[in-house]
């Protein structure tokens, strides 16, 4: 097996007076989709922010590729490879959606092809292309905000919760769209609260609780196994 | 025309019109405003955009708040006063004080920028207004460089003063003073379109995401501080500019005309009634309020004798209480047009 493209090792994170992260352990496959999955509050977000560096680790290390990121900048983490769609999308809302993405090509101008394939997975950004940002709808914001991390091939993408709060046709393209880039060999880590989309798009998974991974394995072991799904979840996979 | 103006259309017609009645106004002003008082508004007007855009692109682009922005003004102005006292009357002085105070204008925000725009934005506010309130009172106790509180008077090239003439054309004379007016012109109409080309580059766009979510602009891999820095730098940079204007213009330079913090919430005003985050709500805001505080009270005056008759009404008009009126037409402003002028035409179109 290679070495995986992302691995944290005891990752402990602090926001304010909370300890949220205790010692994280993960390890993220070069290639395919990892389910980041918990209960509400458990660290999921943390972790992801963690990862791209809005949170800094107060102990533990975060290797990237093979190389040491834990003090790395923000900047030079996503510079380095790691394309991170927010949980609350993070869109620009004052440009318009061709800003937003030429922004989001940081090492030179977008590619044409790249670009088309974007349009394929979310036809309504080509329609509202030179529109404001700020005036798409919801989902489409959604489109936008994960296009915008495929805007340039990225090492790993770091996607907190792409469907909350869609309509299920939107979360349809959304699966589409990943499945598409997990198709194109990206590796992807994946906080999914749809278990129905965890289950159709994950290879791997790693279950949180309370700031630390306590199950990892096959993501089909998992789907298959409901007594697992209500002990590590508290939800069964097959019930949603 | 649109590629002069960076693509950066004015998006109203209404507001189209206006900013070509005050650019042709402002062309012409010597000619359909004769007259020093109105000589003297126009160039105040030209000046006072490019500053304010150049605070605007702080501010209304960039989101920092900063209250140094009056200090960069002087160090330009002071650039070209010291440089016109010790290098004597010419075009050599006018130069090397302009960009002597631009360069250091930018040397001095890049301190202020990496000392202080890592952290919170109220820390840089802070520092700022602290920096900003140590230089002016620096100056007025530099009396042997920079004159104190009596501030400097100087030469400048004959051509751009009065006593120069060479003749007269629609009724008004031609002098230096003419020439020196449209040389402010001249300059200020680059510097806007410098401004404007800035904020509408890749530069601007990152500056503009910066604005909105600095996190989202970082975790896309731009260096936020780095940006926000040259943003100061630039801004500085252009402000001192102004203030060179300004010193070409005055003849005179002291610590009230161009350090005063009264200029300041000058500029910060005209800013926000013009709508920040435009640079065209600049130009808006700099011809109101330089027109206000030139006119406001002469207009009051006439009102006042118009209403002499009705007791309460004549004395609230009383040009004494211009200032008065002048704040309450700000207050109106921002209620009415809380996007500024640009944002509500913009809104509207």
């Amino acid at each position: 097996m290679s070495d995986p493209i992302l691995r944290l090792s005891g990752v402990h994170t602090d926001i304010a007076q909370y300890h949220i992260l205790q010692g994280v352990d993960l390890d993220v496959p070069r290639g395919g989709v990892t389910m980041l999955l918990g209960r509400n509050g458990v660290g999921k977000t943390t972790t992801l922010r963690t990862i791209i560096g809005h949170w800094q680790a107060r102990s533990g290390t975060i290797h990237f590729d093979g190389a040491d990121i834990t003090a790395m900048p923000t900047a030079s983490r996503a510079r380095a490879g790691i394309g991170f769609v927010p949980e609350d999308m993070g869109i620009f809302t004052d440009l318009t959606v061709e800003e937003n993405m030429v922004l989001a090509a940081i090492s030179g101008p977008l590619d044409r092809k790249r670009l088309d394939w974007i349009f394929t997975a979310f036809p309504p950004l080509r329609t509202f292309w030179k529109s404001e940002a700020g005036n798409l709808s919801g989902g489409q914001k959604q489109m936008l905000s994960i296009a915008r991390a495929m805007a340039e091939e990225r090492k790993l993408y770091l996607i907190d919760e792409p469907t909350k709060g869609l309509a299920p046709a939107i979360i349809s393209t959304m699966a589409r769209a990943l499945r598409d880039l997990k198709a194109q060999g990206a590796s992807i880590l994946l906080v999914e609260q749809n278990f129905a989309v965890a289950k159709a798009l994950g290879d791997t998974a790693a279950v949180m609780e309370d700031g630390r991974i306590t199950w990892t394995g096959a993501m089909a072991e998992l789907a298959a196994d409901t007594a697992l799904q209500d002990r590590l979840i508290g939800l069964s996979m097959e019930a949603s | 025309m649109l590629n002069l103006l960076s693509g950066d259309r004015p998006r109203s017609i209404i507001l189209t019109l206006i900013l070509l009645a005050i650019l042709i106004a402002l062309a012409l002003a010597p000619f359909l405003f004769p007259g020093v008082r109105s000589l003297e508004t126009a160039a105040r007007i030209c000046i006072f955009i490019v500053l304010a855009a150049s605070y605007d692109l702080l501010l209304g682009y960039t989101g920092i708040v900063s209250f140094a922005h009056t200090m960069f003004f002087g160090m330009g102005a002071y650039g070209v006063a010291l440089a016109s006292t010790h290098m004597g009357r010419g075009y050599d002085a006018l130069i090397v004080g302009s960009l002597g105070g631009a360069v250091l204008a930018a040397i001095l925000a890049l301190g202020i920028g990496l000392f202080s725009l890592r952290v919170r934005a109220i820390f840089f506010a802070m520092i700022t207004l602290a920096v900003a309130s140590a230089v002016a009172v620096l100056v007025s106790q530099m009396s042997w460089l920079t004159g104190g509180e009596d501030g400097l008077n100087y030469l400048i090239p004959r051509e751009l003063t009065p006593a120069f003439r060479f003749g007269e054309a629609f009724g008004v004379k031609l002098t230096g003073k003419l020439v020196n007016y449209y040389v402010i012109f001249g300059f200020s109409l680059v510097l806007f379109l410098l401004l404007l080309r800035i904020v509408n580059s890749p530069f601007g766009r990152v500056l503009q995401a910066i604005r909105e979510n600095d996190f989202r602009a970082e975790a896309i891999g731009y260096r936020v501080v780095w940006y926000r820095t040259a943003a100061t730098c630039l801004s500085a940079a252009i402000a001192a500019l102004a203030g060179s204007l300004f010193a070409i213009w005055l003849r005179y330079v002291g610590p009230d005309t161009t350090l005063s913090f009264e200029i300041m919430l000058d500029i910060l005003l005209m800013v926000v009634i013009g709508g920040m985050g435009t640079i065209y709500g600049a130009v808006l805001g700099a011809t109101i309020f330089v027109l206000a505080q030139n006119y406001l009270q002469n207009l009051m005056g006439v009102a006042s004798e118009a209403t002499g008759s009705i007791p309460v009404l004549h004395e609230l008009l009383s040009p004494d209480r211009w200032l008065l009126w002048l704040g309450v037409l700000f207050i109106l402003s921002v209620y009415f047009f809380p996007s500024g002028i640009v944002g509500r035409l913009r809104a509207g179109r």
